[in-house]
């Protein structure tokens, strides 16, 4: 007999069977209990659902759970450290005022911190296109473009000490 | 307290209260909650429009796995229709069906998956009747009824009737008649609807909801239950956005939780899906607008007539108020000695129609912002210099015959900063108009407005705040404003820092409870920052007061050498520390507590002339676009947007950017992208792949400008800004679309592709 395994949020974790036809979103947050993913339209259009896969966004809402097998998961709860120390990027985007109502921001946070793994000195009208698949109806965008910018100091510091 | 320095302000990290919960994905919205026991809820609707209901068949979706109840009309024990102004409103449709959106049953099961698989199961027999879909139509005498009880398909009718029409008609040069319509548009608050209740050992059914008005949810819950408003709490949790569409369609979702809590004692959520949201939840009022304006050579507006249908829909909801505002806003911020305005609300079998950020304003800011623009090119005028000609000025009367003499009218200050900051009268000579020989068109434009502040004469304005200073000089603060997403809760927190001199630290915000704080209304209005902001800051008076008072007798000395500082009191020589003085307020037997109410000053309506002061202050704005439109493929670019606004006083830099920024995206989307209508294969947009919200590639760089004149009616010198700045982008994205192609578009949303009917 085999196993599934997948790695969330840097733990290792053992898949149910009945696991893998769920939709990650509901996997997550119903099994998990990982609610920072949120389910905004439920057909991968808005991005509230956004989880990072090997580093890449994904609409878990769309995804089946058994596309995870062997892969890496990042939810916006395995951004921060152990001790509650939030990620810079995080910083950023409470100290650029990049949030409102909070629904987009886990998705919009993870999509910016892939991209910025990428990318750890994109322009604006970069950071654009990466976050154009994130829809959020409160900021219009500026300030959450302005978080990103703000944060992806921390990137390239990390890239100077590789 | 002197103005905001801006650079310093903007050098400084923001902050709210709520950031790190929100950031780290530990905020917990509704549906992130969980009970023992807890069932799930789901709606049936039915594929009619219109139709009379002949039987609902409840029996084989009663019988499905996991099914726990099935919930009609009949098993509502309290009021089965409801509503904020006309109570027409079925919680669940019982013999009749008025729009798509309409609920014939709900269906309570283990899981929502056995809920939504036993509501296949419904069958609903109907007679079909013929949808009313034409405001004009079912405003004829002879149209069927949708609401049989009523008279006529005519909600309300609101009139202006100010000087002397025919006079004006007399004194006119020039007589321009247009035609404007706007398109219904839907909030898309990114979090869809969601409620959980639960029936307390105590009796009390409590309420944990999305909803930015929680005292119209313990309303609707109390009426459809038919309990006192005291047996329902409602209480606040993050809620992923509003925009004013979480009031009636919130407290409906409640109402039916509440239900279902109710008749199965078990707690029970109800989560909506996207599709159900679009389908049931009501837009903003489609409106057809004529005018008919009158000037003189001079340019000066001699008259205005005009009529204004708005698309009810199939309910009530707050149809008469916001048709209202836009009787009240009509004209634009323009002074016009005689007006005669009908603005009707009607009813058809659309979706229900109300409340949305701008609140009748978006609509006549469309037509009367380009109407003056039409107008002064008739005239070989500016279009600046024409708005500076009628503009409203200090101490001018509006035309409900409103003096402006309380406050600083700051229409030429806003203008002038938008005018400055994006160099529009050079940029203004470069515009295309439309040249043909250009393969790309240039366009600047700008409008803007007066705006009428909180509710004004719609109804009773007043808010109330609760400071408790703890032992150990710690501030539990709550105020009747609901956190919508907008910061209001760290609004509050700032202001009262502010004014006791304390930390920020110190005070947490209380999650407010309908039981504990008085109904202070709905958080909508632009009203939160005033109204809330406001009783915080008379709170604090009355507390400072009170702690004062305790340490003279204490100290024997008078009260005029205590001083607040920083965190100190200094009494007399010497300083103490604030949490001293609250350990000898609770050593006295004084509680460190107070209760602050900021009463709306007074504003008044007469009805049939339109006569009255109907808001006790006003905002004034301008926003301008610069874009550029491809001729060939009708392609349009925002290249950069600039917004002023006289907010009275700036509390927190970041937040108020915040609220620029959003309504201008907003509206960006209103004026170009946003469309409530059938799609093929469905008679609605079932989502957002159906409905295109502005995306980040969609808006340019925005600058926000803050003018502070501080208001003398408002305690804290701030009025509001959620709606103001929404409220312009789609006329200033028209009139530069003008200036970019030498066409007028008259409808919204605005294309350039023939796809829609536009005139030259």
């Amino acid at each position: 007999m085999s196993y599934n395994y997948t790695t969330l949020n840097g733990k290792k974790i053992r898949l149910k069977k009945s696991d893998l036809q769920l939709s990650l979103l509901t996997w997550l947050r119903e099994e998990r209990d990982l609610t920072g993913v949120k389910n905004g339209c439920g057909i991968g259009v808005c991005g509230a659902c956004t989880v990072l896969l090997d580093q890449k966004p994904v609409r878990s809402c769309i995804l089946k759970a058994e596309k995870i097998i062997d892969k890496e998961v990042l939810t916006i709860e395995g951004l921060s450290g152990k001790e509650g120390k939030l990620h810079p990027l995080q910083q950023s985007f409470i100290d650029a005022g990049a949030i409102q109502c909070g629904f987009c921001t886990p998705g919009m946070v993870l999509t910016a911190h892939a991209l910025l793994l990428q990318n750890p000195s994109p322009t604006r009208e970069e950071i654009r296109k990466a976050l154009a698949g994130n829809l959020c109806r409160c900021t219009g965008y500026q300030q959450i473009i302005d978080a990103v910018e703000m944060g992806s100091r921390y990137y390239r510091k990390k890239g100077e000490r590789k | 307290m002197k103005k905001l320095d801006r650079e310093k302000e903007e050098r400084k990290k923001a902050w709210r209260n709520d950031a790190f919960a929100k950031v780290t994905g530990r905020a917990k919205y509704t549906d992130d909650l969980k009970m023992t026991g807890m069932l799930h809820a789901v709606p049936v609707y039915t594929d009619e429009q219109h139709a009379r209901i002949v039987k609902i068949d409840v029996s084989r979706a009663r019988n499905r796995a996991g099914v726990v109840a099935v919930i009609t009309a009949a098993d509502i024990p309290g009021e089965k229709k409801y509503g904020q102004i006309i109570r027409d409103y079925p919680i669940l449709a019982g013999d009749r069906i008025r729009s798509y959106g309409d609920v014939v049953a709900i269906v309570v099961a283990r899981t929502r998956d056995e809920a939504l698989a036993a509501g296949r199961h419904i069958r609903v027999r109907t007679k079909e009747l013929p949808p009313i879909i034409d405001p004009e139509k079912a405003l004829q005498p002879d149209s069927p009824l949708i609401h049989e009880e009523m008279e006529s398909n005519q909600i309300n009718h609101h009139r202006i009737r100010r000087g002397d029409l025919e006079k004006g008609e007399r004194e006119s040069d020039l007589v321009i008649e247009e035609s404007f319509e706007t398109g219904r548009i839907e909030h898309s608050y990114l979090e869809p609807e969601s409620s959980l209740c639960w029936q307390r050992p105590d009796g009390v059914m409590e309420v944990y909801g999305s909803m930015q008005h929680p005292f119209s949810t313990r309303r609707f819950v109390a009426a459809t239950l038919g309990v006192t408003l005291s047996g329902v709490e409602v209480r606040s949790v993050p809620m992923g956005g509003g925009f004013g569409g979480k009031d009636d369609t919130a407290a409906i979702v409640s109402a039916r939780a509440a239900l279902a809590a109710r008749i199965t004692g078990k707690p029970v959520k109800i989560t909506y899906d996207r599709e159900w949201s679009f389908r049931e939840s009501y837009k903003r009022h489609a409106y057809k607008m004529q005018y008919r304006m009158g000037l003189k050579k001079n340019g000066k507006i001699s008259f205005v007539e005009c009529r204004i249908v708005a698309d009810g829909g199939a309910y009530c909801s707050v149809t008469p108020w916001v048709t209202w505002r836009s009787t009240v806003q009509c004209c634009g911020p323009y002074s016009v000695p005689h007006v005669k305005c009908d603005t009707y609300g009607v009813y058809t079998n659309s979706v229900f129609t109300g409340a949305m950020r701008g609140f009748g304003s978006p609509q006549v800011c469309f037509a009367s912002e380009q109407l003056i623009e039409i107008a002064a090119a008739r005239l070989g005028i500016s279009e600046i210099e024409m708005r500076r000609r009628n503009m409203l000025q200090q101490n001018s009367e509006t035309i409900t015959g409103q003096k402006l003499d309380n406050h600083k009218v700051s229409l030429g200050e806003v203008l002038d900063a938008v005018l400055k900051e994006i160099d529009y009268e050079a940029k203004r000579k470069k515009c295309s108009f439309g040249d043909g020989r250009k393969k790309e068109w240039y366009g600047i434009g700008l409008a803007m407005s007066y705006r009428g502040m909180s509710l004004g004469a719609e109804g009773v304005d007043m808010n109330s705040a609760i400071i408790n200073v703890q032992n150990d000089g710690s501030v539990l603060l709550e105020t009747a404003i609901h956190e919508n997403g907008q910061g209001a809760e760290t609004v509050m927190i700032k202001l009262l820092a502010e004014e006791l001199g304390i930390k920020r630290e110190r005070i947490r915000y209380r999650q407010p409870s309908t039981s504990n704080i008085p109904d202070g209304g709905t958080t909508v209005a632009s009203r939160g920052t005033l109204m809330g902001g406001s009783a915080v800051v008379i709170a604090a008076a009355k507390l400072k007061n009170k702690i004062i008072k305790t340490l003279a007798t204490v100290n024997r000395c008078p009260a005029k050498v205590i001083e607040f500082k920083g965190e100190t009191i200094r009494i007399k020589g010497k300083s103490i520390s604030f949490d001293e003085a609250v350990r000898t307020m609770f050593a006295n037997q004084e509680y460190p507590y107070s209760f602050g109410v900021f009463q709306g000053p007074p504003v008044s309506w007469d009805e049939q002339s339109g006569k009255g002061n109907a808001y006790f202050t006003w905002v004034y704005g301008c926003q301008a676009v610069e874009l550029k439109v491809i001729p060939e493929t009708g392609k349009i670019v925002l290249l950069n947007m600039v917004a002023a606004h006289d907010v009275g006083k700036a509390v927190d830099l970041h937040m108020l950017m915040g609220q620029y920024y959003g309504g201008m995206a907003m509206g960006t989307g209103y004026a170009l992208f946003e469309e409530w209508q059938p799609v093929k294969d469905s008679p609605f947009p079932l989502n957002f792949q159906h409905y295109r919200l502005p995306r980040s590639l969609d808006i340019p760089e925005m600058k926000g400008i803050v003018i502070e004149n501080r208001d003398p009616l408002s305690p804290s010198g701030a009025k509001g800004i959620g709606e103001p700045t929404n409220e312009l982008m789609a006329p200033a994205i028209a009139n530069a679309l003008y200036a970019a192609t030498g066409k007028r578009l008259r409808i919204l949303p605005l294309k350039l592709d023939g796809k829609k009917k536009d005139e030259l």
